[in-house]
């Protein structure tokens, strides 16, 4: 399997080829529905994001509190399709790829094209691989969300599919 | 007259969605491995890292799922059982509270409007069906939403009939497509009415994986759903292949004479279920 280190060139973004199988290892950022509508609103007021999108991954998941002595809970990836309203405007904001499960819409996949950045899909309901994965999580905003908030997480080897590359081919 | 304190039932609940949150039943587990076999390519490997996922959530005690779900509660009480003590929804709330606090679960319930969340999980969806005798049983379900969030309901004519009933289970599944983590389990209520329908397709999840309907007649409708289902390719987590479903499950009730209800509930490939009798 391709071993992967984030940060990825553009080089190896369009390297990658969809139905093929990476181990991503390095920073992403959490962000579900909630923190969305909080970005949005950020940028709708011209103010910073939590974190710069520029060459950043997005996450979409929601982590399970961590247990005592580990540094992140269950954490495998929610339904990406509930986040197509908002993703084609982060991805031109320089996302270098989003981390999720399940299709996308063809306003994503055409966005993802546009920028050169991938679409991975991780496999839904295994929480506690992904989880286990997590070698060190951040509160970076948003700590009212709970779950919902955004997190930055150190992965190692994180199993990913790439669904949508950067030419516009996809597994689904 | 036999008096059941309620604590019981709030320690039962505790304990099933402990247990639950951090364990596929046997069944799933079975249906998941006889699929990996049957797969190639990126589906397989979608399904061997769910069974993966399994063995890692057993030695690192965590939660299979971070979609540690909103937790449905059965209980099938005895009408000469007295129950004693907090009222039934709260004992059966504090069992949650209890439960995902101390597995580190998920608390994933919110107002609807506003979005802010319970903080502890609760409520719990709970169903009580009252039969005669002393006997009182429990079932927990967690429900994950990317699952549920695909679930349908459709109110059909009888003039529709078996036909129609086959076409609404496989549109919910094919307009599901990847996103409810296939391969599915697939609840159907056939029957009852608006309300009631829905709750059969849930109670139809209950049922073991690779079993059919006692009803011939139903067993056959479940076999063809199934292999219309499979038909249709999208495969685990939508990487096409053979297994789309793990199984079709249907449960029917008397209906109304103008009317077919059919509701579909879809269920994950993570399917965490326990029950305990008191």
């Amino acid at each position: 399997m391709k071993k992967l280190t984030l940060p990825l060139t553009p080089a190896q973004l369009h390297a990658l080829r969809a139905g093929e199988c990476v181990a991503l290892s390095g920073t992403v950022y959490t962000a579900r529905d909630c923190a969305h509508r909080r970005f949005m609103q950020l940028l709708e007021e011209k103010k910073p994001l939590p974190f710069d999108p520029k060459g950043a991954v997005l996450y979409y998941a929601g982590p399970c509190p961590a247990p005592e002595g580990k540094a992140c809970g269950s954490c495998g990836p929610t339904t990406s399709a509930r986040m197509n309203s908002f993703a084609p405007k982060m991805l031109r904001l320089g996302l270098s790829a989003i981390i999720g499960k399940g299709e996308m819409s063809a306003e994503t996949q055409n966005a993802l094209r546009e920028c050169g950045a991938v679409y991975f899909a991780a496999i839904g309901g295994a929480g506690a691989l992904y989880g286990n994965a997590v070698k060190n999580m951040q509160l970076v905003a948003f700590p009212d969300l709970l779950s919902e908030a955004v997190y930055r997480l150190e992965v190692v080897d994180f199993p990913l599919v790439v669904a949508y590359d950067t030419l516009g081919n996809s597994v689904y | 007259m036999r008096t059941l304190n309620t604590q019981e039932i709030s320690d039962a609940v505790y304990r099933m969605a402990l247990k639950a949150g951090k364990t596929l039943t046997e069944d799933c587990r079975r249906a998941l491995t006889a699929a990996a076999e049957r797969e190639t390519g990126a589906a397989k490997y979608a399904l061997d890292t769910a069974l993966e996922n399994e063995r890692i959530a057993r030695r690192e005690n965590l939660p299979v799922c971070q979609d540690t779900g909103m937790a449905v509660v059965f209980l099938t009480l005895g009408q000469d059982v007295h129950l004693a003590g907090m009222p039934l929804q709260a004992a059966v709330d504090d069992g949650i509270r209890r439960a995902y606090r101390d597995g580190s679960f998920r608390k994933s319930i919110c107002d609807p409007l506003t979005r802010v969340n319970t903080g502890d999980n609760t409520p719990a969806q709970l169903h009580v069906e009252l039969t005669d005798g002393e006997g009182v049983s429990l079932t927990l379900l967690p429900k994950g939403f990317g699952s549920e969030n695909m679930s349908r309901l459709f109110m059909l004519t009888p003039a529709e009939g078996r036909e129609g009933i086959l076409n609404a289970i496989v549109s919910a599944v094919r307009e599901a497509g990847s996103r409810p983590c296939p391969p599915v389990y697939v609840g159907v209520g056939v029957g009852g009415c608006f309300d009631s329908c829905a709750l059969l397709a849930k109670k139809a999840l209950l049922r073991e994986v690779g079993t059919l309907s006692p009803r011939s007649d139903v067993a056959e409708l479940e076999k063809a759903a199934l292999a219309r289902i499979n038909a249709l390719g999208i495969g685990p987590q939508g990487f096409h292949g053979k297994t789309t479903a793990l199984g079709v499950s249907i449960e029917t009730a008397p209906t109304h004479i103008a009317g077919l209800p059919v509701a579909v509930n879809l269920q994950c490939h993570c399917i965490r279920c326990e029950k305990e009798i008191l």
